[in-house]
This record gives C-alpha cells, structure tokens and sequence, in this order.
C-alpha cells in the first residue's frame, strides 16, 4: 500500500530533537544504523514527518531519499501522527465479507480524511488494520482501546459523536 | 602475476583472475551474459535475475554479475533451464513495463528491447498491476516516466554511488515501488544537479533529457531569425557514436557539415570561447594567487558542479571562478561584440549550444547570465539531440564530406579542445598562467600529471619562483571528498577544476548513451578524451593566449583579460541555495 503523506503541520519540541540527537549519536559510526535510528525517532515524535527524516538525513550523512526510502518500505514506519482518538477499522477477511469496507467509506466522509490520514484538529486518525482476532464481532473498529462490533454504517456517526463532544 | 583459479565455462577450461565474477569470467569464454540491473563498480545488486547461470553443486541458479569464481567452479550458460528462466524472467519485467515502443526515444537502443528480441519473449505474457505515474519533467533537464521504469536502480546507483547526491531512491514497496525524491517531491524542488548520469545509466526510456530540438527547428524556421549554433568541445569526439562510429572517433569535419545542412546561419566551434575562458580565468588566478584571496581558485566551466557547490558547499562560492561557462561566453559575446559589428538586434538573434550536457539547459535560464539584457544563450541541446535532428531531416551524416566551422568564430587552440577531457581546463590554464608567470615560452607542453580518468588528481608546479598546488577532480562524489580535506584543513590546493561528471564531459549526461556491456568492458570516458588529445597534438596553436582570433577580440572589443567590459559580459555571479 502506498505510504500517506503527512497531512499536519508539524509541532516537534526542542527537547523532542534533543532526544532525537542523543539517540543518533549513540548509533554514530554502527553500520545499519538508519533502522534503529528511525524507530526511536518514531517512539519520540510518534510519526517521521518530513522535518525528522530530514534531521535524520543531515545528522547521519544519508541522503533523504535512502531515509523516505525505508521509512516507506516498512509498513510500521508512519508518515502521520496518531489523533487523539485513533480509529482502525479492522479490514481482515471476516470484516470485510461483514462489510468493513462500508465502515471506511462511511468514516472517510464524516471525519474528511483518509485511511492513513489524520484531522486537521489532530482529534482523529483513521486506519484499516489486518485481523484483530475479534471476528465473532465482525465487522469492528477500534478507537483506541475500546472496541465497537456488529456495526452497520449508520452506527459510525453516533460512535464519533461519543468522542467528538 | 595475479592470481589466477582454473574455472569450467561451458565444460571447456579456463584460467581467470580470482577476484573475477562468473559474469567477468565469461567473457574469457567469449560469452557474454545478459544483464540489465549491473553497472560495473555502481550497481552490483544482482536484481535483475538475468544474469542466471548453473554453478554445478549451487543450490538454485546463480545471478553471475555477484558471483565470485573459485577454483574447479563449473558453469554452464547456455542450458534450456537457463534460457527459460531468463525468458520467464523477461516476460515478467514487460507485465509492468509501458510498452509504447513505437514512440520510445530509446527504441533500438533499450537493452530490455534487445533482450526480448534475443529471447523471443512474449511480451504480453503476463498482465502486471500497471500503475500510474505522472511523468516528471519539472527541471529544465531531466524527464522522468516512471510507467517506462524496470526498477534495476542503476539511476539510484549512478546518483548516490557515483556522484556521492542521491536525491532519488526508491519509495514505497512491492508492485507500489517506484523511484522518486523523497516525500514524491518533484525533482525541481530537490538538490538535483542536473547531471544526467542517471540518463546515460538507464537501460531503457525511463529518464530522458527536456527535448529543446522542436525550439531550434522553429526558430530555423522563421525567417526573422538569425540561428547561429556552437559545437562543445567534446561532442565532436562523440555524436558519431549516434550513427555506428565506434567509441572514440573524430567525426568534427561531418558534424559541422550536418550542423550547416540543419540550416543554420553560422556554425561555430565553442573551443575558441573555451580559449577565451582561460583568458579570463587565468588572469583571475593570478591576480587571486598574487593577492592571496579567494583560494583555492575553483573553475566554473561544469554547471552540474556549479550547482552542486551552491547546494552542498555553499561556503565555497566565493571560491568558484566567476567566469561564464564557454558556452554562456560564446552566447554572451555573439549578442553583444558581434551583433553590433553585424548590425544585428540581439532580439533576433537564436543562439544555440551543442553540448555533452543535460545541467547546461539549467545554466542557459540562471540570472546574471543575459549580457545583451537577453538570454546569452537561447537553447542548449545536448549530443543526442543534436543526432536526432540530423536523422530526422535525413541527413546521410556517415557520407558527408567534411566541413569547416564558419569564420570569423573557427579558430580553437588545442588547449580550447582539450576542455572537454577531466584536466583539460586545468593543462589549458597552466599553459597559458606559465608563460605568464615565466615569461618566457614553455618546452613542453603537456602536463601528464593533470591526464587520465584518476577521479582526483594532484599536482605542483614551480612556476615564476612560486610553488602552484593544484588538484582535478571529476565526479561530485571525488569533489565531496576533496572539499571536506579542504575544509578540514588536512590539505592545501591553490587551484582546482572541477568537473561534475567522471572523466569530463565526454562522459556527459547528455551524451550518447552506450549499454552496460559497452560501459563495462570498454574505458570509454579515456577512448573519448584521446580523440580530443590527438586534435590537440595535431594543431599548429596549442595554447590559449595564442588563439588569433581571441587576440583579435581582445583587440577589437573587450580590450584586455580580467577589463572591465570583460567583466559585464564574460563574468557571472552565484548564489547559496543550500539543501
């Protein structure tokens, strides 16, 4: 699947970047070291915008395109940050037969974003995820720990009212 | 004695060095192994699976370009396993390929249509998952249609490995991987030097240069134009490699004669703005070598470097030599020094460059580079477009009777026609900044010091009683290290030329392009420089400041070197665009 871009201005701290700088000067001369550097970056700012990768690249003397390179080959790297509530409709076999992909279609339109994306107002996030082992529910979303089953799509729009207040 | 393992190719013995591949090895065996992702010394990723050949005891086929001989290894390339799975393999690589061959600016020199041929393959055998990609042609270079790519990343290679930029890389996984900048940013909006090494390095028609050629048949076209064209240096020693010339053959006499066939108003020989440039440049280094300032003088003839220090070692600006390219001299001279000798409006002037460049398109649109308040330089087309014009007005370019460059513009020094050689620009300078220093005249002429395709060269001359430190550096990659040295302090040099491609511009991105089995096996970038060596042995006027009719445009306009009208027209200014 084709990685999102990230959609939200970024709002990383100095102290977010101080953590980052320790973190690239532990792997200093490691071969490899792009890997673990990413994912501890990830843990830190919670996503690899533009502005970390770059920081990445300058620090680490690779050039940008190794570092998107990897950060989108992996499908645990993300481009954009978690929201406050984070929804993931669950795509794997069961769901989607129940019709998961409704669910989706219908959240795409009420929240104005896309699978991989987040809002404006960094509230929400929404993305589809394999199997969750919940398939006796079937079809389910999460947002964040709590989990909704057996949803039809005029469902979605009273689950989002419940975070939206 | 090297080291040597006795190896069975095809069951018949040979003896081949040790650190040779199956691939290497075979050539020995008069067999030459397909490939379509290896470039020797930059792309050695064994990706393609074309290369396959049977290593008796090997589990599975062995991709040969990645695997070492040892002794008593017996390989067999030729086998129907073999010839099936490359075939397979083939078929696989058109499922997602555009196969708009018809229209391919690489048809008949795609290695992957060579290929298909070869193997018979059917190229609708598998229906791939085709995605779409816009196509790229945001700089003023480079086009890129990704719909074309193979994914064998020699293009990635040739960025990142050879050039030391790698502004390009591939983004995504699986059927969703394709080669972009970071983030999909276009390529205009990255450090992109314009090089084109990643256009000679495709195997296919995947990356391609900005056409310019419909704008100067246009332009021959109307007949309130006066379209006068310049030749580069180096091209000379290549465009016959567009109709089947072997590498390394002097074609200057039909080249010229195409170019005036094409319907130009004059035709004329850059090397006498590249004697002209060292006019300028080395009355530049004297003055900065006597003043101690500015050092090291860096050359400013390679636009692809020019870019590269202002994006990767803006701290070096000030360094770089504020002279005009030949190219932008040539123009900037033309529309100012001859239109108003010709009556002419600089306005209706169409100046064309023929050059071995991609990064040129870029310098003919930067600022300071207008010396008549129009552009100096119109367009500027690259080798292979030059070749195209003349096949599609079907000119028979192998028959033609050879021809002279057109007065008053014709006369190069044989340090004008070395420009186009890595070292050229800098044995040019020193045979005219020595005399200088010496005054008196030099007994010989060739530095050998400065020669060879060495990605960086060094050199010390006494000259004038004063020790000159000077370096060669081909390939931004070579420059990188030898401006970190500076800038760490670990080394000293007075005066540097820098060209942005290895081996110069005879090896420009704007080159013609010559497959991997050519560029592996054969030194093209050395084949092509010795033409321009023999010119330059071959000449009665060597040296720069010799050049009569540079003399003569000293006399009649810019007065002297380094004057201040030179200065208005001949010189430029850069700017500090970082990363």
């Amino acid at each position: 699947m084709k990685k999102k871009l990230t959609t939200v201005a970024f709002n990383g701290t100095e102290e977010q970047f101080k953590a980052l700088d320790a973190l690239i000067a532990e792997h200093k001369g490691q071969a490899g070291a792009l890997m673990p550097v990413l994912q501890g970056a990830q843990g830190i700012f919670g996503y690899l915008p533009i502005e970390v990768q770059k920081h990445i690249a300058l620090s680490m003397d690779v050039p940008l395109s190794e570092v998107y390179g990897v950060a989108s080959f992996y499908s645990q790297f993300i481009l954009n940050p978690k929201g406050d509530y984070a929804v993931a409709v669950c795509l794997g076999t069961a769901c989607y037969v129940k019709g998961a992909g409704l669910l989706m279609d219908k959240l795409e339109s009420i929240l104005g974003i896309k699978n991989g994306e987040i809002t404006a107002d960094r509230k929400f996030s929404l993305d589809a995820t394999r199997c969750i082992g919940a398939c006796g529910l079937a079809p389910v979303l999460t947002v964040n720990e709590e989990v909704y089953g057996r949803l039809t799509p005029d469902m979605i729009q009273g689950i989002i009212d419940k975070y939206n207040k | 004695m090297e080291n040597m393992v006795n190896i069975k190719i095809n069951n018949k013995e040979y003896s081949v060095p040790a650190n040779s591949t199956v691939l290497e090895a075979a050539r020995y065996a008069g067999v030459e192994i397909p490939t379509l992702c290896y470039l020797k010394d930059i792309n050695e990723i064994g990706a393609c699976r074309l290369c396959l050949v049977e290593v008796k005891g090997a589990r599975g086929l062995a991709a040969a370009c990645v695997y070492p001989v040892n002794e008593g290894m017996e390989v067999l390339t030729n086998t129907p396993k073999i010839r099936q799975t490359r075939k397979t393999n083939l078929e696989l690589v058109l499922s997602a390929h555009k196969k708009k061959c018809l229209t391919c600016i690489r048809s008949t020199s795609c290695e992957l249509q060579k290929l298909c041929l070869e193997y018979g393959v059917d190229e609708d055998h598998f229906v791939g998952n085709n995605n779409e990609y816009p196509i790229d042609a945001t700089t003023p270079y480079i086009v890129r249609d990704n719909e074309k790519c193979i994914l064998c990343r020699r293009c990635v290679a040739a960025c990142k490995n050879m050039q030391g930029i790698g502004v390009i890389g591939a983004n995504d996984r699986g059927f969703d991987t394709h080669i972009a900048s970071a983030f999909e940013e276009t390529l205009d909006k990255t450090s992109c030097i314009g090089c084109g090494q990643c256009i000679v390095a495709c195997p296919v028609g995947a990356l391609y240069e900005k056409d310019d050629t419909q704008k100067v048949l246009d332009a021959i076209a109307d007949p309130t134009k006066h379209v006068a064209i310049c030749a580069a240096p180096s091209i000379r020693a290549t465009i016959g490699e567009c109709f089947d010339y072997a590498p390394g053959t002097d074609t200057e006499g039909k080249m010229v004669a195409a170019m005036k066939a094409l319907g130009f108003d004059g035709v004329y020989d850059m090397n006498l703005t590249a004697d002209l440039t060292i006019m300028e440049e080395a009355t530049e280094f004297l003055g900065r070598f006597k003043e101690g300032k500015n050092l090291p003088l860096i050359t400013s003839c390679s636009p692809g470097w020019i870019k590269y220090c202002e994006h990767y070692f803006p701290e070096f600006t000030d360094n770089l030599s504020s002279c005009k390219s030949p190219q932008q001299m040539f123009g900037a001279m033309y529309k100012t020094y001859y239109a108003a000798k010709m009556g002419l409006d600089p306005k209706d002037i169409f100046f064309v460059s023929a050059i071995p460049c991609t990064a040129k398109k870029f310098e003919v649109q930067r600022d300071y580079q207008n010396a008549a308040g129009v552009p100096d330089v119109d367009v500027a087309i690259t080798t292979r477009e030059l070749a195209r014009m003349i096949k599609q007005a079907g000119i028979n370019f192998r028959d033609l009777e050879d021809e002279k460059f057109d007065d008053p513009f014709h006369i190069g020094s044989g340090a004008g026609a070395i420009f186009g050689a890595t070292g050229g620009v800098m044995e040019a300078a020193l045979r005219t900044a020595a005399e200088v220093l010496e005054g008196k005249k030099l007994e010989k002429l060739e530095f050998e010091d400065v020669r060879g395709t060495a990605g960086i060269k060094r050199a010390a001359y006494k000259l004038g009683g004063a020790e000159i430190k000077v370096a060669v550096v081909s390939g931004t990659a070579n420059a990188k290290k030898l401006l970190n040295a500076i800038k760490a302090g670990k080394e000293k040099v007075d005066f540097i030329e820098i060209m942005a491609c290895p081996g110069g511009c005879v090896n420009g991105g704007g080159q013609p392009t010559q497959p991997a089995v050519v560029r592996n096996n054969v030194d093209l970038k050395a084949l092509r420089a010795s033409v321009l060596y023999t010119a330059d042995k071959n000449l009665d006027v060597r040296k720069s400041h010799e050049n009569s009719a540079v003399k003569k445009l000293y006399d009649e306009y810019f007065g002297e070197p380094g004057s201040h009208k030179a200065h208005e027209i001949l010189h430029t200014k850069y700017v500090k665009r970082g990363l």
